[in-house]
């Protein structure tokens, strides 16, 4: 490689209408190689759509796409076998096995079989090598289809909702296997409902709404620049109101029946006051979110 | 042969396999119509006229040489004439002396027609012989088949055929709305492997499936109750097979890029094969329906291969009755697949 930072995807004002509906109205990002990138909006908002241009599967009206330096549309086949795609709907053949699924999909890239069993046990479908496909539960569906993607070990992995579906502790073990992917060098770009999941799991995130970024940065970064209290609360009684809202840093102090809330910007400094007074009686700290965010964007409530 | 190309098919097979309804439509059900049909005609080609005879005589003896009569013998003139009159019999034959009397049952005309027939030409080579002279004409009659085409001989290239029709049809538009539907189609576009080699596998698989409904039909076909004679010259049979299943899985390419659901696809496949199963001849003989039938069976692909499969399996007729079918089966699949091609859809 040059000195060059090389980008994994690079999108540049991609826009896509069905009829009057503007699904994909004017998206650019970039995702750097060995980045996991995270694609989050709520339902309708374009997420598959961009996914799939970027992916080559649709011809964007407008804007350009380059897949690791290359257009994916039309269909490229050079491309192809360096990129892995979960679709949103899983996609199998019918009455294969898991095991077959995995076979059969991995000779299409010419994989050898022995992978297969590496590629089960990856998502924690060894137990269930010899069912069918449409006889295994919603997640294992799920997983089964992340797998398939992976089969041919890309270097671009898309994902679409990957964890929807998934049980918590599911969830979990599939956060390992990307965090793993990951480690190796790879590139990820998902899409998820999830916006806790992708504080946790993305470098970077794109918000997305009605087919438009809102917002791409870090969780971090994104939470940071949204500048919002970090809300401590405590169980009524542990300390006086007027008392709280003599410590030093605190914006505001609000009582209800059942708990005591403290909004301050500077949660390390009230922290220790409060911890000082022995005042930490059923303490929660709840800081700002990427709802925080989405609802600070949108103006409504993040429902996934 | 790429490994994507063998395991593609293979995964294909494994699916059939596994769907009970597939293999029942594709085997066990055009084998229940060869059945049937087979056990229900058994007889009716090669039934004797059956006759009354009172009496006995050289035109008795002369009757039964030829093969074609039944006798059953009545000591009673009344009896027999009786047994013509109920319907039981289509005639009875009377002899005492030289005098030759024949009673038949005007209502059954064909029969009454073969019988007369039969008689007075028995009777004038008696009387021919009678006189002691040379014929002036001589008869030379052989048959022009080694077997005379008894329901199950043309019953079998028929239900083979359509059989074979089914399983294309249905076999192709299935698969392709079925992969469309569940996405499979668009997942093995983002996979390096050519269109071609997927339709390749499919068509493979199709091939695959003709040629065991044709060991599977002919070999009960040929079982003691039915009683098949295949010609000997049955080899040609193989590429009619195949080009007939590329005919049927081009329309079933196009029965599937119209269809978006499975139940639709089969609605719609069912409607094309059907009504072209009738005019095409499988279960009975197109030849005795009304000419402008017989002018629509023959633009049917379907028809092609049966008129093919008769010559070629039952009649021995060998490669040159290949040629007519063979080119309007390709000209077919070339056509509608072509056509196929151009509405092909990735998805929905
Ligand atoms: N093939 C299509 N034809 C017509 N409209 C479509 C098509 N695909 C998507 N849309 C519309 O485009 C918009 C964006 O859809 P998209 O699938 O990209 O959303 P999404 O963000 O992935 O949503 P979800 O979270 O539900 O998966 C939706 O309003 C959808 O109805
Ligand atoms: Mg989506």
């Amino acid at each position: 490689m040059t000195g060059v930072r090389a980008f994994a995807v690079e999108a540049v004002d991609i826009r896509k209408s069905y009829g009057e509906l503007k699904a994909v109205d004017g998206v650019s990002f970039t995702v750097d190689e060995g980045e996991f990138f995270g694609i989050l909006g709520p339902n309708g908002a374009g997420k598959t759509t961009t996914l799939e241009i970027v992916e080559g599967l649709r011809e964007p009206d407008a804007g350009t796409v380059a897949l690791l330096g290359e257009s994916p549309w039309p269909r490229n086949l050079k491309l192809l076998p360096r990129v892995g795609v979960q679709l949103q709907a899983s996609s199998f053949f019918e009455k294969l096995t898991a095991r077959e699924q995995l076979e059969t999909f991995g000779s299409l890239y010419g994989v050898s079989k022995s992978i297969v069993a590496d590629m089960l046990e990856l998502v924690g479908l060894l137990d269930k090598a010899d069912v069918q496909e449409n006889k295994l539960s919603g997640g294992q569906r799920q997983r089964l289809s992340i797998a398939c993607a992976l089969v041919h070990d890309p270097d671009v992995v898309f994902l679409d909702e990957p964890t929807a579906a998934l049980d918590p502790q599911a969830r979990r073990n599939l956060w390992d296997v990307l965090r793993a992917i990951q480690a190796r060098g790879k590139t990820i770009v998902y899409t998820t409902h999830y916006l806790d999941e992708a504080e946790i799991l993305c470098d970077r995130v794109a918000i997305m709404d009605r087919g438009r970024v809102l917002a791409m940065d870090s969780p971090a970064a994104l939470v940071r620049g949204l500048d919002a209290p970090t809300r401590i609360t405590l169980q009524p009684g542990a300390l006086p109101a007027e008392t709280a809202r003599g410590i030093e840093g605190v914006d505001d102090v609000h009582e209800e029946d059942a708990s005591m809330t403290i909004s301050t910007r500077k949660p390390a400094v009230v922290l220790s006051a409060l911890a000082e007074r022995g005042a930490l009686d059923g303490l929660q700290v709840r800081t700002a979110t990427l709802e925080d965010v989405f609802l600070d964007l949108t103006g409504r409530e993040y429902r996934a | 042969m790429s490994t994507a190309f063998k395991s593609l098919s293979v995964a294909m097979v494994k699916g059939f396999l596994r769907d009970r309804m597939a293999l029942f439509f594709m085997f066990v059900f055009p084998l229940m119509f060869l059945v049937v049909f087979g056990l229900l005609f058994r007889d009716s080609g090669a039934d004797k006229i059956k006759l009354a005879v009172v009496g006995d005589g050289p035109v008795v003896a002369a009757l039964e040489r030829t093969g074609a009569v039944e006798v059953q013998r009545f000591d009673d003139q009344q009896a027999a004439v009786d047994k013509v009159k109920d319907g039981d019999l289509p005639a009875a034959l009377i002899l005492s002396g030289n005098d030759v009397r024949l009673r038949f049952a005007a209502s059954d005309q064909v029969a009454a027609g073969t019988v007369n027939g039969l008689v007075s030409g028995v009777v004038d080579k008696v009387n021919l012989g009678a006189t002691g002279q040379p014929p002036a004409f001589r008869l030379d009659q052989q048959p022009v088949e080694d077997a005379s085409l008894k329901p199950i001989q043309y019953l079998t290239p028929g239900i083979l055929s359509w059989g074979v029709s089914i399983s294309a049809v249905f076999g192709s538009a299935l698969t392709l709305v079925s992969w469309r539907k569940k996405q499979v189609l668009r997942r093995i576009r983002l996979a390096p492997i050519s269109a071609f080699t997927v339709l390749t596998s499919r068509v493979v698989v199709s091939v695959g499936v003709a040629v065991l409904q044709a060991a599977l039909f002919v070999a009960v076909a040929s079982t003691p109750p039915f009683g098949l004679k295949l010609s000997g010259d049955w080899y040609p049979a193989l590429p009619l097979l195949v080009l007939g299943t590329l005919a049927f899985f081009a329309i079933g390419m196009l029965v599937g890029a119209f269809c978006k659901s499975e139940e639709a696809a089969s609605g719609a496949a069912n409607m094309l094969v059907l009504p072209m199963s009738f005019l095409s001849g499988t279960f009975f003989p197109i030849e005795n329906a009304p000419g402008w039938l017989q002018a629509v069976s023959k633009v049917l692909p379907l028809r092609h291969m049966n008129d093919g499969m008769l010559d070629i399996l039952v009649r021995g007729k060998g490669i040159g009755a290949l040629v007519v079918p063979s080119a309007v089966l390709v000209g077919f699949t070339l056509v509608v697949g072509f056509v196929a091609s151009r509405v092909f859809r990735w998805e929905d």
